[in-house]
């Protein structure tokens, strides 16, 4: 069964939407062979690396380190000084990170890489809980993400669950193997289970995964060891380690002493696990094309993960090859995220429109996020963001859409286009009559612009 | 392959679209609530709150008087230490201090060791969905949540007769009968009638999109939560009165200003409002982590006292419930991770309170549930549905099987006064 190549579905439903001045892909191989090249956007809108925002965890740890050893004196005074300034400059590239992530859903080519790394990005959500750390997620994303999204599963799997916000996000560098010599030699110390529980959970086999909580458990005291130094680097540390064998799923890991790599041969095994190809399987379909996807569209994308051992590049090529991933009858709709994004993208709002003006893009793109349900890197749960539809389209939220569509083009770009033209450009051609009846019948191009967004031919995928 | 996992949650969390649908409910509607009053539910109230990550009732309500309370949770057998003793057996954390002068009028109360029937996976997501759907498994047939099927039985219920508040939408209050979603810091900016009218054209065709604008429409238009539409202000000012709302919504605290909200709409023709709290999720430092929400939780039970006023607070039940417990024992980083059996908080004025009711399982290791967690002794639903009934006078049968499909009541509490 083949599949037509749609040019403007690929843009709307895989890309980052339609630009009235940057080419979409050509074919589906176009599609693949772009996110499998090189990284364009990333190279054009670069966010740090998390080794270098690690710099900025060290030097917070520095000053607050003087701070306490020499308190009352003027170097503490400085200290404390300094630590605002290391704190601040992290909050303002938190804006700046959040800006260059939409210039390039704005400007790509490439936008399957796009929408493939928030994916990742919600799969394994990992945010920091405090200080300096609330602004690493950008970072994290950049490292442990967004170079495996056609790579391995298993790669993608090794890199999160090493990845220092992971482990803070999740507790996992306080818990300690209660028979470990940490524990033996300081007392009180023992095991914590959240990321033992959510690595199985959401991370690999799915809630309705077989195992139970006594694979929690060992898993817990399998990962224990896992941390970080005060410098924000990985760090595994045998102290920390439970001594001798843990059976997670029936399978026995670890030994003494104990090591890194029973912790990555447990976390290959669940990546090839037939549940978790089930468990992403699924998540891509929905995520993808719809809440309710073609259960034949699913069992496809399982069957390539299961004979590919997890080459997730594989699963997205099967995704693409499936005629039901093209079906064109109103997909999903959109997550702020990609509204918002798809709006700027269509809008072709201008690099120096917002600049870095932190106030800027808090108030003309971050807080109406907030009021359309979705705040930036601050999930609620390790769940990450909503799929259902219905989740994001409830009367305050959809009102915040309506809102945003009326008002922020206009901020965005004084010169807005004509309504007329922009329904065409925004929607392919294919705008319904009742939307090209509006665009043409607007008091005013604020008005018709913002019909144009708010039309659910547009909020859909 | 019939039906993939990943179905469930999305059924459970969406099949059925928010709200004023006239949609066949899935079982027959009878009215199985007497009327009184021109309003369909009469004149009581009732706030269900939802608690989401776990609240730790072992560590709100302690029960020090437990001989294996101190070895579990530290501290020294038989000290109340910094909390405040309610009975002589069990002592209130302290961070709900404000709310003691309500325990001593009897209208702050607990239910210790329910949970809902959800056992052994101890995940978050499926434990609200499970406390929200309040059926006896997940995956049946019930994809709305249990405070809509109880609504799916009254006659006359209007889109005002009760409300979900907040920016997220609840599986609790999702289903076929009618109920208003809205959020305090939403409004419908800067439109003028013409544009209302093409973006009334526009979303026509799309159900989805429809009745959200229909009831932004009448939620944003005179609701005392947003600025409405009447103040259309003029173009540039427009993200200025959006970023405006929502910084006033956050000086004031997003959950206060729930409360408020909630509270006003009670005093009107709403009977029933829901909205949720976060931040119970306390697997580290325990000491502190759960202060921050407990605070929280006093500040809103208090704003909802206040704003009220002695008259309609004096008809109000206020149900506080999580989808589980946590562990007995303190885990590795002095916080405790996802456990079973745990504690729901009632409040109000209609509460005959001043009490922890519940039958206590103990806390030797061999009275815990799976040697780790506290046992439940009953089902977290029962109070709810004994609560329903003398509110609402929602028949027992229909409370047994439609509304908790499963629940078996058991003996009445005599929760109200």
């Amino acid at each position: 069964m083949g599949v037509t190549f749609d040019p403007i579905l690929a843009e709307i439903r895989f890309g980052c939407g339609l630009s009235p001045v940057v080419a979409g892909p050509k074919s589906i191989g176009d599609m693949i062979a772009q996110a499998r090249g090189a990284d364009h956007m990333a190279t054009r809108y670069p966010i740090d690396s998390y080794d270098i925002f690690a710099e900025r965890v060290a030097a917070a740890s520095r000053y607050r380190g003087i701070m306490r050893k020499k308190s009352g004196t003027q170097a503490a005074d400085d200290a404390r000084a300094a630590r605002q300034i290391v704190r601040r400059d992290a909050h303002d590239a938190q804006y700046r990170w959040f800006w260059q992530t939409m210039q390039r859903r704005i400007w790509t080519q490439d936008g399957l890489r796009e929408r493939l790394s928030y994916f990742w990005a919600d799969h394994f959500t990992a945010r920091g809980k405090g200080g300096i750390l609330k602004r690493a997620n950008a970072p994290y994303v950049e490292d442990a993400i967004r170079p495996h999204i056609m790579g391995r599963f298993s790669d993608m799997l090794r890199a999160v669950i090493t990845q220092p916000l992971m482990l803070h996000y999740l507790d996992q560098q306080r818990s300690v193997g209660p028979n470990s010599l940490k524990a033996v030699r300081k007392g009180n110390r023992g095991l914590n289970e959240n990321l033992a529980r959510e690595l199985l959970e959401l991370h690999t086999l799915g809630v309705d995964g077989p195992y139970g909580q006594s694979d929690v458990r060992e898993l817990a005291e399998l990962l224990t060891g896992l941390t970080f130094s005060r410098k924000g680097d990985f760090s595994f540390r045998k102290k920390l380690s439970e001594p001798g064998l843990e059976t997670v799923l029936g399978v026995r890991y670890g030994g003494d002493p104990a090591e890194l790599s029973h912790i990555y041969k447990l976390l290959d095994d669940l990546s090839v696990h037939p549940a978790t190809a089930r468990h992403i399987a699924g998540k891509l379909a929905v995520h993808f094309v719809g809440d309710a996807p073609d259960t034949e569209l699913i069992a496809a994308l399982e069957a390539r993960y299961l004979a590919t051992r997890g080459d997730l590049g594989e699963v997205i090529g099967a995704l693409l090859a499936h005629p039901a991933a093209w079906n064109d009858a109103g997909g999903n709709v959109k997550p702020p995220v990609d509204y918002v994004g798809s709006a700027l993208r269509a809008l072709a709002v201008p690099s120096g429109a917002i600049g870095e003006n932190t106030k800027q893009i808090s108030a003309v793109l971050l807080a109406p996020m907030v009021l359309m349900g979705q705040s930036w890197e601050a999930p609620l749960g390790p769940d990450g963001w909503p799929e259902n539809d219905a989740e994001w389209i409830t009367p305050q939220r959809f009102a915040a859409r309506l809102d945003w569509a009326m008002s922020a083009p206009g901020v965005l770009r004084p010169d807005l286009p004509d309504p007329r033209e922009f329904v065409e450009t925004a929607l392919g051609g294919r705008a319904p009559s009742a939307v090209l009846f509006a665009a043409n019948g607007a008091e005013d191009r604020r008005v018709g612009v913002g019909i144009v967004l708010a039309s659910p031919a547009f909020q859909r995928t | 392959m019939d039906k993939v996992s990943m179905d469930r949650r999305a059924f459970l969390r969406g099949a059925v679209i928010g709200c004023s649908a006239a949609a066949s409910p899935l079982w027959t509607p009878i009215t199985f609530a007497r009327a009184h009053s021109d309003n369909p539910l009469g004149d009581n109230r009732l706030v269900v709150i939802v608690l989401r990550g776990g609240m730790d009732g072992l560590g709100v309500v302690r029960p020090y008087g437990d001989v294996d309370y101190a070895g579990l949770r530290g501290g020294t057998r038989g000290d109340v230490g910094d909390a405040i003793d309610l009975d002589g057996h069990f002592a209130l954390h302290p961070a709900l201090a404000g709310l003691m002068p309500m325990w001593n009028v009897g209208q702050l109360g607990f239910v210790h060791a329910v949970s809902t029937p959800y056992r052994d996976k101890r995940s978050h997501f499926d434990g609200q969905d499970m406390l929200e759907a309040g059926t006896s498994g997940l995956g049946g047939s019930a994809h709305d949540g249990w405070l809509n099927r109880m609504l799916q039985g009254v006659s006359g219920v209007q889109t005002e007769t009760a409300f979900a508040v907040g920016r997220s939408d609840m599986l609790l209050t999702r289903g076929a009968a009618p109920v208003a979603n809205w959020s305090p810091d939403a409004g419908l900016y800067g439109m003028s009638a013409q544009a209302m009218n093409l973006a009334e054209r526009v979303m026509h065709d799309d159900p989805l999109f429809a009745q959200a604008l229909g009831e932004a429409i009448d939620l944003s238009d005179g609701g005392p939560g947003g600025p409405g539409m009447a103040q259309l202000p003029q173009e540039g000012d427009m993200m200025g009165a959006m970023v405006q709302n929502m910084k006033t919504a956050r000086r004031r605290g997003g959950h206060r200003q729930i409360a408020e909200f909630a509270a006003d709409r009670l005093r009107e023709d709403t009977r029933i409002a829901a909205f949720s709290l976060n931040g119970w999720d306390t697997h580290a430092n325990q000491s502190r982590t759960l202060a921050k929400p407990l605070g929280r939780l006093a500040e809103v039970i208090l704003a909802l006292r206040t704003r009220m006023g002695d008259a309609v607070w004096g008809k109000t039940t206020v149900i506080a419930m999580t989808e589980f417990g946590r562990t007995a024992r303190m885990n590795g980083s002095k916080g405790t991770d996802h456990g079973t059996g745990g504690v729901t908080i009632l409040a109000g004025g209609a509460l005959r309170g001043g009490r922890v009711m519940g039958d206590w399982p103990g806390l030797a290791e061999a009275d815990l549930y799976a040697r780790r967690d506290l046992m439940p002794t009953r089902d977290v639903r029962a109070h709810v549905a004994w609560a329903m009934r003398g509110l609402f006078g929602i028949e027992k049968t229909a409370l047994e099987t439609a509304v908790f499909p499963g629940l078996d009541m058991g003996n009445d509490p005599k929760i109200l006064l």
